[in-house]
């Protein structure tokens, strides 16, 4: 494959996995190309990165497509050729380097337990190991390459224990020490499984074609995760991203409500500019306008089901709780309870949802049950709901197939001035078992809301 | 021609004592080489503002600097006439007719120059650093759209104005709020991380020589643990080179548990945030 050819494919499968690249962009980069040392890897995938990635939720895909498209060209096994950011590692040079083809498995985990404490080396030791213990034969002449084998064969997450007895040396244990030490062989650990898994990767490629591979190895940026997906992984992430799309939000609404509708004539203001014109009112003059904050409920679904999807829902209405008068929030499975209490501001956020589970009274038989949790909520809450009140239900609308209770579902969207019901769940699947959606959704109109994107969009329209 | 290579940024960043790794050396050389705006983005305190100083003074060019805020306009960010001189020089004017007035009201002479302008008319090499993009209005990236697609600007009075050498721009933004689709297209785009553990030791190395290389590596490890939990505010590299400054003042040579809890304020600046830490790190 050419460059051009092989620039061309990356861009277009960039384009495929949703990262917008323009044409402008594309030429940027090929002209990026032509100055800078393409043999030095990083450089090369630095120079992509400036020219095509704008967004920082697109750079794991991006970094995932890269190494791809432009493998780094050793197995590992055969003396290691150095690489940009290794610096000059693994073993030559080295009169008594291990022999990675040969060397014994525990020899093996010696070797990333020095690693894993920072050593260089890291990508081609995954090289290596990967060309030894991830080759599974599929059939005559094909063969088949995993990460799990690699991973179970020097299992690292088990050099935890050893390493920190290594570099804690007899001090106590349990303090602050260890919370470093732990944090820094917890971020090479992850390392070594992502350079398995990305070389991994490169020899699927090789065998079967790149665009095949491709396709299935990115995740969506974060914003377009789909909130019933989401890893344990994921909601940390999602919960960092909270404060700043909070702020970005905010910023977008006041911006709105400055440029949005002026407000009424200020009829003696201008008229008392007019004077000093000879009465003719140059100059017209409104009065500020009343900006509308809505009193905020809502009534949301904690079932382990939508569990990520309500968490990150309700955190994002606290970090914008200044857009709203008052911000009541109530928890429900199959009876209700208000949950407000556990956002006090200041509150720490991964404490309260903990909290949130351990605390709240919200499950008696634990099946989630709405129209039982309705009937709860409009009898013992019912007076949060008034004529200033926004109410937002989020929920997947499925209640095993129990009494619906529409009725006071009814009762209370009459009862406030907006009703909108957020369902994480793809619209193709509403209806399907025992999803109530379109029931619902008579009585209270009904959005998709399946990723942060869809969520922002709707809280803009809220506010 | 601004740098020769990726590794000639990294040279001569180091020199001013701006520690850079390969993303930001070769986004730094692209944007001198392309002749493109470098767009730096991330979190308030990882060096977006310093990378622009360090760049001019590694090469020696004059820093414009143009701060961004809610409100700014082309007036005070392009060019304004000094409408007070103006009126003044008409009260002194000796009865010419308007003709010879107007024509001499509107020069140089009573032209405001605004950084924008200014990093335009420039005879030497100029570093334009627009600072925290994200707090203007979204006009005023109309505006700079405008000057940074063709680099030049257009005054009625005086005609259009054409950059004699394209300044080096760097854009900074702290994110926010999403600046448009089209100012990032024109822009090359930099994510700057909070630094790797090995690189933010350095950058205390380098600027508190006075430390030893042990506890700035420990301080380093801590800081990044402190950044992995979840915190309102992260540290930001100024104040990890503070609480290198702090530790010195005291006199302590090992951060214990003991000293980083006495020490916590230097580096979390909200109550929740030292309450976390305190607990996580079991101080």
């Amino acid at each position: 494959m050419s460059l051009l050819d092989r620039h061309v494919g990356f861009v277009h499968a960039l384009r495929e996995a949703g990262l917008p690249v323009s044409l402008a962009e594309g030429l940027d980069a090929a002209r990026a190309l032509q100055v800078i040392d393409l043999a030095e890897r990083e450089s090369l995938r630095a120079a992509y990165a400036s020219t095509l990635v704008k967004r920082p939720s697109h750079r794991p895909g991006f970094d995932t497509l890269f190494d791809l498209w432009f493998p780094a060209s050793t197995t590992g096994l055969s003396g290691s050729r150095t690489e940009g950011p290794e610096g000059p590692g693994g073993s030559e040079g080295d009169p008594d380097a291990l022999d990675l083809e040969t060397a014994e498995v525990p020899q093996l985990r010696d070797r990333l337990a020095e690693l894993l404490l920072g050593a260089d080396g890291m990508n081609e030791f995954a090289r290596a190991m990967v060309e030894r213990f991830g080759r599974q034969t599929a059939g005559p002449g094909r063969q088949n390459w995993f990460s799990y084998s690699v991973l179970r064969a020097l299992s690292p997450e088990t050099l935890m224990a050893r390493l920190l007895a290594e570099v804690l040396a007899g001090r106590e244990r349990g303090g602050l020490a260890e919370k470093v030490a732990r944090q820094r062989i917890g971020e090479n650990t992850r390392r070594f499984e992502d350079a398995v898994s990305t070389d991994v990767r490169r020899r699927i490629a090789e065998d079967s074609g790149i665009e095949r591979i491709a396709r299935s190895a990115v995740r969506p940026p974060l914003e377009q995760l789909d909130f019933l997906r989401v890893t344990k992984a994921d909601l940390a992430r999602l919960r960092r991203e909270v404060h700043p799309l909070a702020r970005r939000l905010a910023t977008r609404l006041t911006v709105k409500h400055r440029l949005g509708h002026r407000g009424r004539l200020d009829f003696r203001r201008t008229v008392r500019a007019s004077l000093s014109s000879g009465g003719v009112p140059l100059t017209v003059f409104n009065k500020p306008r009343r900006p509308h904050r809505p009193e905020l409920v809502i009534l949301c679904d904690t079932s382990d089901s939508v569990a990520s999807f309500a968490h990150f829902t309700l955190l994002l209405t606290y970090a914008l709780r200044e857009q709203f008068a008052k911000v009541r929030a109530f928890g429900f499975v199959d009876t209700v309870d208000e949950i407000t209490r556990f956002f006090v501001p200041g509150a720490d956020v991964a404490e309260a949802m903990t909290r949130l589970a351990a605390e709240a009274d919200m499950v008696r038989f634990g099946r989630t049950n709405y129209g039982n949790a309705f009937e709860r909520f409009a009898e013992r809450y019912g007076d949060a709901v008034g004529p200033k009140t926004s109410l937002l239900i989020l929920g997947d609308a499925r209640s095993n197939y129990q009494r619906p209770a529409l009725e006071t579902l009814r009762r209370l969207s009459e009862e406030a001035r907006h009703v909108y019901w957020l369902n994480p769940e793809p619209m193709s699947q509403w209806d399907t078992g025992d999803s109530l959606a379109t029931a619902y959704g008579e009585v209270v109109p009904m959005h998709e809301c399946r990723n942060v994107v869809q969520l922002a969009a709707f809280v803009e329209e809220l506010a | 021609m601004w740098f020769a290579s990726p590794a000639d940024v990294r040279e001569r960043l180091s020199a001013v004592d701006y520690l850079t790794d390969d993303s930001i050396a070769t986004s730094v050389f692209l944007a001198g080489a392309l002749g493109k705006p470098l767009l730096a983005e991330g979190p308030a305190g990882v060096g977006k503002t310093q990378l622009a100083k360090a760049v001019a003074a590694a090469t020696g060019a004059q820093l414009v600097r143009l701060q961004c805020y809610e409100g700014l306009d082309e007036a005070r960010a392009l060019y304004e006439w000094n409408y007070k001189k103006q009126l003044l020089r008409i009260q002194a004017g000796n009865g010419e007719d308007w003709d010879a007035t107007h024509d001499d009201i509107f020069t140089e002479e009573f032209l405001l120059e605004r950084p924008l302008l200014r990093a335009i008319r420039s005879q030497t090499p100029t570093v334009l650093l627009i600072d925290e993009t994200d707090k203007a209005d979204v006009e005023v990236e109309g505006l700079l759209l405008e000057i940074l697609s063709d680099y030049q600007v257009t005054i009625p009075e005086l005609g259009t104005i054409a950059a004699v050498r394209r300044p080096y721009v760097v854009l900074t933004s702290n994110a926010t709020r999403e600046l448009s689709e089209a100012l990032k297209r024109r822009c090359l785009y930099l994510y700057l991380e909070y630094p790797a553990p090995e690189r933010e030791r350095d950058i205390v190395l380098a600027q508190v020589p006075a430390i030893e290389a042990g506890l700035a590596e420990q301080l380093a490890r801590t800081v990044a643990t402190l950044r992995a939990l979840e915190l309102k505010k992260s540290p930001s590299i100024a104040e990890t080179v503070d609480w290198a400054h702090t530790l010195l003042a005291l006199g302590r040579t090992e951060l214990d548990a003991e000293t980083v809890g006495a020490t916590l304020g230097v580096v979390l600046k909200h109550a929740a945030d030292q309450t976390r830490a305190r607990k996580e790190l079991a101080l």
